[in-house]
């Protein structure tokens, strides 16, 4: 080990509520697709705040509106997160945001459109913005033990080289993080087929197995009822397939060296829900990039670890994102979207060890304020899991 | 030079990890959990990223990778061969 990690720290913001951030944003949260426009101006007028439009929240019922509400709020009370102003269409459904997010004790405030109209929401939203932007810029990082930090992970774009380097290093940094009561997520439910014993075997306990597994059929069951074909084109991908990735079970098993060799998963949560101790959750959720990451950083988590072969470029509204790469094509040809290059481990050049201390190295400075290249490059892509169709 | 890896001594397949092996190429792979080093004759093409077998499989075979089932052979594959959709598929959905 480069470093003995029982005594890192990093740096970051302690939040009202006790959890650790590592970024400082205010955000301007839209209850639903019509209050965009408001939020987006409010961004405009006050250029330190952020805006994060997305296109749902209208008669959306039952689990899928329950989803709505949870990711909403999970994304207001991130500790990435200073303080947010929530703008909807009507009251009702942005007050329960703002009270949900409210219980961190964090700042927010919410604005419902109607009875007002956009010009007069933008005006009084905007002013409550900039007495947000101003307060948070005074807020200062203090160190915070590995056992504060909340890291998730996700591949996307998976290759060959994703299962024999960049996965594997997140395994590696994984193990290193776990003994230290760091709080960890994979999840990717679709993407473990093929190695969903082996997840299974790795469990804590039976409770928590079968938990697993009742969240791995229930999206088998999914997959069964709407297929219509073997998912050739889309689990694989396109561009999992043009990099060389040929089953379902073959990327599986790449993607399941992200949880290392030795941490156990220690709890299993539902989509967007936060965890409630240290160790290792497995997420339900969809392995799609940008709502995998997006229902992370709803759950509370602060950093996020996100390998990729054939080159996925996402990043987050309010996670940061960093990016490691084991194929040297991609690293050659996208080299901007690249934090941690490995492909020296399959040249032999780096051992799994010396790729794990060097995504730490990154972690570390990530969460210390460093922008990764997903932020630096704008990418801030927030993408809503529907469950079904609205009302 | 390490030009393709195996995950496992057990396994069928093989992953190119440099750009432009050409049939006929003489190539060297890497068996990371043995760490151990074996040659091969490429019998096609194969780009970076893609499979090669390192074992003759006959249609119906099961094709192994980590050690693990990772789908079914549908088209005979011969020893150094590229080993990819056209003659592999997923034994799941």
């Amino acid at each position: 080990m480069s470093q003995d990690l029982s005594s890192a720290t990093f740096s970051g913001y302690r939040r009202e509520n006790g959890r650790v951030g590592v970024r400082n944003h205010v955000i301007i949260l839209p209850v639903d697709d019509l209050s965009n426009a408001a939020c987006e101006a409010v961004a405009n007028n006050i250029p330190n705040a952020m805006a994060i439009p997305h296109p749902y929240g209208r008669l959306q019922f039952g689990e899928d509106l329950e989803l709505h509400f949870r990711t909403l709020i999970g994304t207001g009370a991130n500790p990435n997160v200073a303080a947010v102003v929530v703008i909807g269409i009507e009251n009702g459904w942005t007050q329960k945001i703002v009270d949900g997010i409210a219980a961190t004790g964090k700042p927010v405030t919410g604005f419902g459109i109607e009875q007002h109209g956009d010009h007069e929401t933008i005006m009084e939203a905007s002013k409550v913005a900039k007495e947000y932007v101003q307060w948070a810029s005074e807020l200062t990082r203090e160190a915070a033990p590995l056992s504060e930090l909340w890291v998730s992970t996700k591949c996307g774009e998976s290759d060959t080289t994703s299962g024999c380097g960049s996965n594997p290093t997140v395994g590696n940094a994984f193990d290193k993080l776990y003994p230290h009561g760091a709080t960890l997520l994979f999840g990717e439910t679709s993407e473990i087929t093929g190695g969903e014993h082996l997840v299974a075997a790795r469990c804590r306990n039976d409770e928590v197995r079968e938990r697993f597994m009742f969240m791995f059929n229930r999206y088998q069951d999914l997959i069964e009822r709407f297929k219509t074909s073997d998912l050739s084109d889309s689990q694989p991908t396109k561009g999992n397939i043009e990099g060389g990735l040929t089953t379902i079970e073959e990327k599986a098993l790449g993607n399941i060296q992200k949880i290392g060799k030795e941490c156990m998963v220690d709890g299993v949560l539902d989509k967007a829900e936060a965890p409630t101790g240290p160790g290792l959750w497995f997420m339900d959720s969809s392995s799609a990039a940008a709502e995998m990451v997006t229902l992370s950083a709803a759950a509370g988590y602060v950093v996020h670890f996100f390998p990729t072969g054939q080159g996925n470029i996402i990043g987050n509204p309010i996670l940061p994102v960093i990016k490691i790469c084991a194929n040297p094509r991609t690293v050659r040809t996208m080299g901007e979207h690249v934090d941690v290059d490995v492909s020296g481990l399959l040249r032999r050049e780096m051992s799994p060890s010396d790729a794990g201390d060097k995504l730490l190295e990154s972690m570390f400075r990530t969460a210390n304020g460093r922008l990764t290249s997903a932020e630096a490059l704008g990418h801030r892509e927030f993408v809503l899991t529907r469950l079904y169709e609205s009302a | 030079m390490i030009d393709f890896v195996v995950h496992d001594e057990g396994d069928s397949v093989g992953v190119v990890v440099v750009e432009g092996v050409k049939a006929g190429e003489e190539i060297t792979g890497w068996v990371m959990d043995q760490n151990v080093d074996i040659k091969f004759k490429a019998a096609s093409d194969i780009p970076i990223g893609h499979k090669l077998a390192i074992k003759a499989m006959q249609e119906g075979d099961t094709v192994i990778k980590y050690g693990t089932d990772i789908g079914k052979v549908v088209s005979d594959i011969g020893v150094g061969e590229h080993a990819h959709v056209h003659n592999i598929k997923t034994k799941r959905w």
